[in-house]
């Protein structure tokens, strides 16, 4: 992995700090999350130490240190979708998948974010499974959509 | 229409440059074909936009995809941006050469079939069928309502969202052919870079991001200060959960954002711009990329804009996902590479931004409006909306409401007028009880004010703000404490711990709302009391956070507090005192007992229970422990002999 970042490193632009955010997403499109290597390789390239890095990079929510789940599953818990009981339906799909959002289950196969607002607050409650997206679902449908990806493996 | 067809790119050049008269027939035939005036093969047009594919029109795409090859249909698919009503989404329009282009609603994949045989042999569906647009070239279908007859678009008046849903928001050259960059290149060959600013504070128009400062002043304030490099920024950091504007109009139209980017940048003497997309906006941050690069080709960005001398160069960066990052200074860090934690002002921005120089942050839908007041002139644009504001805003509704989704309104017009007239009133035939309106860290206001106008200062006078434009609307089913609860809790998360008051008192503010919405646990000893005493120290906490916070997330945080006991006070004294919600939302107030008679004793609800609240045995009926049960509900939801009530 450290190859590939440090490729990703030597093509950009330019190295100054205002790149640093944009490196970070790059990096994490490639693997899915940041890792140790990936950070202390971005410090030696940006020349910045390391827990600067860290710091930015556990400021934003966007960024995880954890490998995501096959099928990662984001929730939304907007204005609009809580008031149509997007808090039940998180717990509900923590309690399905035994994870809390944020960490990816032990055989790799789900992890679970929430996100403050898809922007699609009209269709509300709004979830999507790799980007396939459910709304207007109840409670009880929840079982059933994670038994579909279930299934597929 | 691809711009890489050079023909039509000098063209349309010559068309930019000599923009008031198109005297030749050919160019007229030219402009009406892009513009689709007049169709010659089956144009079939679907809304891709999020909103849209969240509701299933990527597979409604494939659909119509497959049927056109099977039948082999020579038509022209079109990607539109969203027409603004979520509610209806997937909207597919069909226009026959011809005849007027019509719109389907809820056209999910499996309706795809029928209604393409239907349109296309000149039948219509009657059911899926929803309006028709008047095209003076075109002959209307009969019994079929005009857009402009549908009270969600009657009562607007769209000059931001124009394109908006009618448009390929992926083609340059339909944004040109219907009047775009027309404003740009009028402004840089003809006016001075003060003139601009003067003709955008004479239109009065103000900041649409929520504060509502006078747009032509800040530019002013940036282009009298002397520096060699300025930057503009604009703020897609659409961070407001409930608001949508920004997302749709960047994937409806983002050549008008682009143009009022490229009007504003000359305006301030900055050579480059930036635009800050939020994390979750992919499409948005796609659609945008792709503009750009569109602009560029064609000449409208770069060096030497349309040979006016001028350069404009913008370029696009992602956030990472901070609600903070919003407020400009924070914003500008982000940009930097920082932390997005917000700084003292002054100095402001316009003479200490970006990379310490001169900079400009404007809002999304503020820049979309600076091409038409530039094209139309000032004095039009102050004609609309009230004496104190200016020209429109959208509003994107959501929540309880009927017709969900993006109104463009004047100044002026009544917060009822927009729930019940434009949104069509409360789903399920419910009373409405609240309408959220400013985002995360607005106001609850009660029926009593929906006649307020839509106006900076009106609305200001009565303790609301306007924010970004987002209106949540709630009814008799939602309990005002727990969306209190929910706004300080996404608060107190947001909070980028810089401050105190704001760091660990949107925590106190949570702990006395958990407490009142907790269970009734000993009732001995003075618990209604020290609730009551967190209600009375509420107020004077919110007081501390709102005068003693750096920015607006802090200094507004307490707002969904305070306004829900101004306005929602019975409901928190009923939490208190009754400790009992009415909504019945509060889990942990809801107590659940079975109904002996009606219980068959079936075991479902004991084996789902999960705290073992439930006892009993097999064809018997069963109990619940009251003191065990945490309120989840799940009984209630298992049973199938509507044997559990809840009180």
């Amino acid at each position: 992995m450290g190859r590939a970042i440090r490729e990703l490193l030597e093509n950009q632009p330019n190295l100054n700090r205002d790149r640093l955010i944009p490196i970070l997403q790059e990096i994490q499109d490639e693997n899915g999350y940041l890792s140790e290597e990936a950070i202390i390789v971005t410090a030696e390239f940006l020349k910045l130490p390391t827990s600067k890095i860290y710091g930015v990079a556990t400021y934003y929510d966007q960024f995880r240190f954890e490998p995501r789940g096959k099928y990662h599953i984001r929730i939304c818990r907007g204005t609009a979708c809580h008031v149509e009981g997007s808090l039940n339906f998180l717990n509900e799909l923590e309690k399905l998948l035994k994870i809390k959002s944020g960490q990816t289950s032990r055989d790799g196969l789900f992890s679970l974010d929430i996100v403050r607002c898809i922007g699609a607050c009209g269709l509300a409650p709004v979830m999507d499974v790799n980007e396939e997206f459910y709304t207007g679902f109840s409670i009880s449908d929840l079982s059933r959509i994670i038994n579909t990806y279930r299934i597929k493996e | 229409m691809i711009v890489q067809n050079n023909d039509l790119k000098l063209k349309l050049r010559a068309f930019l440059n000599n923009a008031t008269s198109v005297q030749q027939k050919t160019d007229i035939d030219l402009l009406s074909l892009i513009l689709r005036e007049r169709v010659e093969k089956p144009v079939i047009y679907l809304g891709t936009s999020t909103c849209g594919m969240v509701a299933g029109a990527g597979k409604t795409l494939q659909a119509i995809n497959n049927y056109l090859t099977e039948k082999e249909i020579n038509a022209e698919v079109v990607e539109v941006g969203c027409i603004g009503l979520c509610s209806v989404e997937p909207v597919l329009d069909v226009q026959l050469p011809g005849r007027a282009r019509v719109s389907f609603q809820r056209v999910t994949a499996d309706k795809v079939d029928y209604i393409l045989d239907g349109v296309l042999n000149n039948e219509l569906p009657a059911e899926d069928v929803f309006y028709q647009y008047p095209q003076t070239k075109s002959e209307p279908w009969p019994k079929v309502p005009f857009i402009n007859q549908i009270p969600f678009f009657a009562n607007q008046n769209r000059i931001v969202l124009k394109n908006c849903g009618i448009i390929n928001p992926a083609d340059i050259v339909e944004y040109i052919a219907g009047g775009g960059y027309r404003a740009l290149v009028k402004t840089i060959r003809n006016y001075t870079s003060e003139k601009v600013c003067a003709i955008v504070e004479e239109s009065g128009l103000k900041g649409r991001g929520g504060g509502g400062y006078p747009t032509g002043l800040k530019w002013k304030t940036t282009l009298m200060t002397a520096d060699d490099d300025k930057f503009m920024i604009c703020n897609a950091d659409e961070s407001d959960p409930g608001a949508f504007m920004d997302r749709a109009l960047i994937e409806g139209d983002p050549h008008r954002v682009i143009e009022g980017i490229a009007i504003a940048a000359y305006a301030i003497g900055a050579g480059k711009a930036y635009i800050y997309i939020r994390a979750e906006y992919d499409l948005a941050f796609k659609r945008m990329k792709n503009a750009l690069q569109q602009a560029y080709d064609f000449g409208v960005l770069g060096n030497n804009v349309m040979d006016s001398g001028v350069n404009v160069f913008i370029s696009v960066r992602q956030g990472a996902g901070a609600f903070v990052c919003g407020e400009e200074t924070a914003l500008i860090a982000s940009i930097e590479g920082r932390r997005g934690m917000p700084r003292n002002k002054p100095p402001y921005p316009a003479e200490h931004g970006l990379f310490e120089k001169p900079t400009v942050v404007n809002n999304v839908e503020t820049l979309a409006n600076i091409p038409s007041i530039l094209d139309n002139g000032p004095q039009w644009f102050a004609s609309i909306g009230t004496q104190s504001s200016k020209g429109t805003k959208v509003f994107a509704m959501s929540g309880k409401i009927k017709n969900t989704g993006l109104a463009e309104v004047s100044m002026g017009t009544s917060l009822r007028d927009l729930v019940f007239t434009i949104g069509g009133g409360i789903k399920k035939a419910k009373r409405f009880k609240a309408l959220q309106i400013g985002g995360p860290s607005g106001s609850c206001m009660p029926e009593s004010l929906l006649d307020t106008r839509v106006d900076y200062d009106e609305l200001k006078l009565n303790g609301l703000m306007m924010g970004s434009g987002g209106i949540v609307v709630m009814d008799e089913d939602t309990c005002m404490i727990d969306i209190a609860k929910f706004f300080t809790d996404f608060l107190q998360k947001e909070s980028c711990g810089k401050c105190i008051p704001c760091r660990e008192g949107t925590k106190r503010i949570l702990e006395i709302l958990r407490h009142i919405t907790m269970k009734p646990g000993d009732e001995k000893g003075h618990e209604t009391l020290e609730r009551f005493k967190g209600v009375m120290q509420l107020e004077n906490l919110a007081g501390v956070i709102r005068d003693t916070s750096l920015c607006g997330l802090g200094r507004t945080a307490p707002n969904p507090v305070l306004s829900t006991l101004r306005w929602f006070r019975d409901e928190y004294e009923e939490h208190i005192f009754d400790r009992k919600c009415r909504a019945g939302i509060c889990r942990e107030l809801r107590t659940f007992s079975i109904d002996v008679e009606k219980c068959t004793g079936c075991t479902a609800c004991y084996k789902k229970c999960p705290e073992n609240a439930i006892v009993g045995s097999p064809r018997l009926p069963h109990f619940i422990i009251a003191d065990k049960c945490i309120g989840c509900g799940i009984c209630f939801d298992t049973c199938k002999f509507v044997a559990i009530s809840v009180s």
